[in-house]
């Protein structure tokens, strides 16, 4: 009985018991400091971990917020709500902005605008952008061929059965990985509360912009000269809105001759 | 001296198809009225246009100027009148201004054409006359001759090398310019030689396909005590740089480095013989040596164009086609790039068009890799061809870097060998590119 149980409790017991002490009292002295607003700027980060904001994950950000590196609204995916949120952990102000949301600037879908060859390489945007600017006619359009899907975190971008990529205004978080990974350059983040889109990319002159895409930008100017609120500008033979100006009356998106301007009507004020 | 085929490790045995034109002798074809000629033909720089609309020029006139070092000037293959300056297609895929010249049919020559001797001229003058013809490598990737001829200091040059390989299936240009001009070649060679001065050893590399050339350029060096002509295995890529250099000399070029590096420099037996044209008759670069190959086209042929003919123009030279074909490369089916139109002008890289029918076209189906590493048995470059390509296509271009992507010579070796028909190649290049965009990315940054 003692040699059985009693020696071996006692011996392991006193052992854990010494480790045991010095344990905490290393614990004690050799403590790191850390900040504990990082915890809390983690918890009201949204966790996707989409590495949108340029740091490893939501906990690279979090310190960066808490070292003071990055700024409080720093998550493009969580917008204004999480920056106020930070903001009052960190105790600073922060602005309030509209929530933005990623558009593809293309309506040149397969009915619309003819490829110029036929492409059979790898399945990806890039890929095929290397040769000849990619097999569509216009060489500004969206290729449809899926970059913007696999890049996004969120689901919110697919490319409809036509071969244009399409937002999904709810999902997206515009945190604005597919304009970055998008070889054309056709994905742009506007306010998501405009009903109104310049939805072309091309900076061709209206002659070639017409001989391959019919619903593109013909670099007309009708739409500025339309615009009554002055927020239709127009750069590289390309209109595009001044969101800040534009009041959603939608007068340009009825006077485009090509309708290159898409505007939602159905949400359209009767104000005008 | 040399008992065993000279060759190096990797590659790979694609059928060589060059019956085709192998025997034919090199055409002149026809003028055409309009010439569209690209104000960008090479590696680096663009030329800015030395003509507007409306002025007359004359044959070998430079109309574009070279905007940097690493270019070339580009100059009228015709005598005519200037129509206008546009952006083309060109037929590597990409777009640059155009001088469109209509041709009076005169060939009036410039002023500028003088010829000369290489024996009374000093290196010097013999390289800024190498320059300003415009003279460019005639492999097909049109890197500037005159960076080449212009080692820094602290490289010393010992070995010159000559390419006569052609190891691109379909193509035959190179190996009729060495049977019927073997002695251009060697004024060329002999010009290279005293611009680069103090090089010991000079080899002419031909492939044993070839056995004809051989002959004609063993003739023609025979008094030649420091030039020998060397028999290398017939296998792609035989004629990359250095794939070259190794089978020759032994010497392998290091990661990310030139043959410079290992003493050595390249040049295309094209090349060479465009010198001998420039330095002895005066002619700037204005037309090039095109095979026009493949089931497709009615008769095969080699021809010397006049730079800025259209696709069409030289096709229709050759009779036409006799089925529509599937596809058009330009260049030889390895590395060669598909055109979409007909309509793009031969360039100095256009060493070969190729039409191919549809069985010759067949894309096969892709399947998913069975990890049997045959491409990384041929790859030239011992890179790990499926590695490199799974990590690119999982957009982890990072780690595709650090698997030596940027170090690919594009031969496409990897590709043609995959029994699974991966699209290895292109998803290297993809990688490539992500790749020097993210560098210039970061050079900017700082």
């Amino acid at each position: 009985m003692w040699k059985e149980l009693v020696l071996p409790v006692l011996s392991l017991g006193g052992i854990s018991f010494l480790f045991g002490a010095g344990l905490s009292l290393a614990s004690k002295k050799f403590a790191v400091e850390t900040d504990p607003r990082i915890d809390d700027i983690r918890e009201a980060l949204p966790g996707a971990n989409c590495g949108a904001c340029g740091y490893p994950g939501c906990d690279g950000l979090a310190s960066a917020i808490a070292a003071g590196e990055a700024p409080v609204n720093a998550c493009p995916v969580g917008g204004s709500p999480v920056a106020a949120k930070v903001a009052s952990i960190m105790g600073l102000e922060t602005d309030v902005k509209e929530r933005l949301t990623a558009r593809v600037l293309c309506q040149g879908d397969c009915d619309q605008a003819a490829d110029k060859y036929m492409y059979e390489g790898i399945t990806d945007c890039v890929a095929a952008a290397m040769l000849s600017e990619g097999q569509k006619g216009c060489s500004y359009g969206c290729l449809g061929l899926g970059t913007c899907e696999r890049v996004c975190p969120f689901d919110a971008i697919h490319v409809n059965e036509k071969g244009i990529a399409e937002v999904d205004k709810e999902k997206c978080t515009a945190c604005g990985l597919c304009v970055a990974a998008c070889p054309k350059n056709v994905i742009e983040l506007i306010p998501v509360s405009s009903e109104v889109q310049v939805a072309c990319n091309s900076r061709d002159t209206g002659k070639v912009v017409r001989s391959v895409c019919k619903v593109g930008c013909i670099a007309c100017r009708i739409c500025v000269k339309a615009c009554p609120f002055d927020a239709m500008e127009f750069e590289n033979n390309l209109a595009k809105i001044n969101y800040e100006k534009c009041t959603n009356c939608m007068v340009c998106a009825q006077k485009c001759p090509t309708k290159a301007i898409y505007a939602q009507f159905l949400e359209r004020k009767a104000a005008l | 001296m040399f008992n065993k085929l000279l060759s190096f490790t990797g590659g790979i045995y694609p059928p060589e198809n060059k019956h085709l034109t192998e025997n034919k002798a090199i055409e002149l074809c026809d003028v055409p009225e309009i010439v569209t000629i690209p104000l960008k033909q090479h590696i680096g720089a663009p030329c800015d246009a030395l003509v507007k609309k409306g002025d007359k020029v004359r044959l070998g006139q430079k109309i574009g100027q070279p905007r940097g070092f690493v270019s070339a000037p580009v100059h009228s293959s015709v005598s005519g009148e200037v129509k206008s300056i546009e952006i083309v297609d060109l037929p590597n895929g990409s777009k640059a201004p155009a001088v469109i010249i209509v041709n009076d049919g005169q060939d009036t020559p410039d002023e500028s054409i003088k010829p000369d001797n290489a024996e009374r001229l000093s290196a010097d003058a013999l390289k800024s006359i190498v320059t300003e013809a415009g003279i460019v490598g005639m492999g097909g990737a049109a890197f500037p001759t005159h960076v080449k001829l212009s080692p820094p200091d602290d490289r010393k040059i010992d070995i010159l090398l000559l390419n006569g390989a052609e190891c691109e299936p379909f193509l035959t240009s190179d190996y009729r310019l060495m049977i019927e001009h073997p002695d251009d070649i060697l004024y060329g060679l002999k010009v290279i030689r005293k611009i680069l001065g103090g090089v010991s050893r000079i080899y002419i590399g031909i492939e044993d396909n070839k056995p004809q050339a051989i002959k004609q350029m063993t003739a023609a060096a025979k008094n030649e005590n420091d030039i020998q002509v060397v028999t290398l295995r017939t296998k792609y890529p035989q004629g990359a740089e250095k794939q070259l250099i190794y089978a020759i000399t032994g010497r392998q070029v290091p990661s990310g480095g030139l043959p410079m590096d290992v003493g050595a420099v390249v040049q295309n037996v094209g090349t060479a013989a465009a010198i001998a044209f420039a330095v002895r008759d005066g002619l700037p670069l204005y037309r090039k040596l095109v095979t026009v190959s493949g089931g497709a086209v009615r008769e095969q042929k080699n021809l010397m164009v006049r730079i800025g003919t259209s696709f069409r123009e030289v096709i229709d030279f050759c009779g036409g086609w006799t089925e529509e074909p599937a596809k058009v490369i330009n260049g030889g089916p390895m590395m060669g790039v598909a055109q979409y139109t007909l309509d793009v002008p031969v360039t100095k890289e256009t060493s070969g068009i190729l039409l191919f029918t549809k069985e010759e076209a067949a894309v096969r189906e892709v399947s998913n890799c069975i990890r049997c590493g045959r491409c990384i048995s041929v790859c030239p470059i011992h890179l790990m061809p499926l590695t490199i390509s799974a990590r690119s296509l999982a957009g982890n271009y990072e780690e595709a870097d650090k698997l030596h992507a940027m170090d690919c010579v594009e031969c496409g070796s990897c590709s043609y060998i995959c029994p699974a028909s991966r699209p290895l190649l292109h998803s290297i290049q993809m990688a490539k590119k992500e790749i020097m965009e993210e560098r210039k990315r970061r050079a900017q940054a700082k």
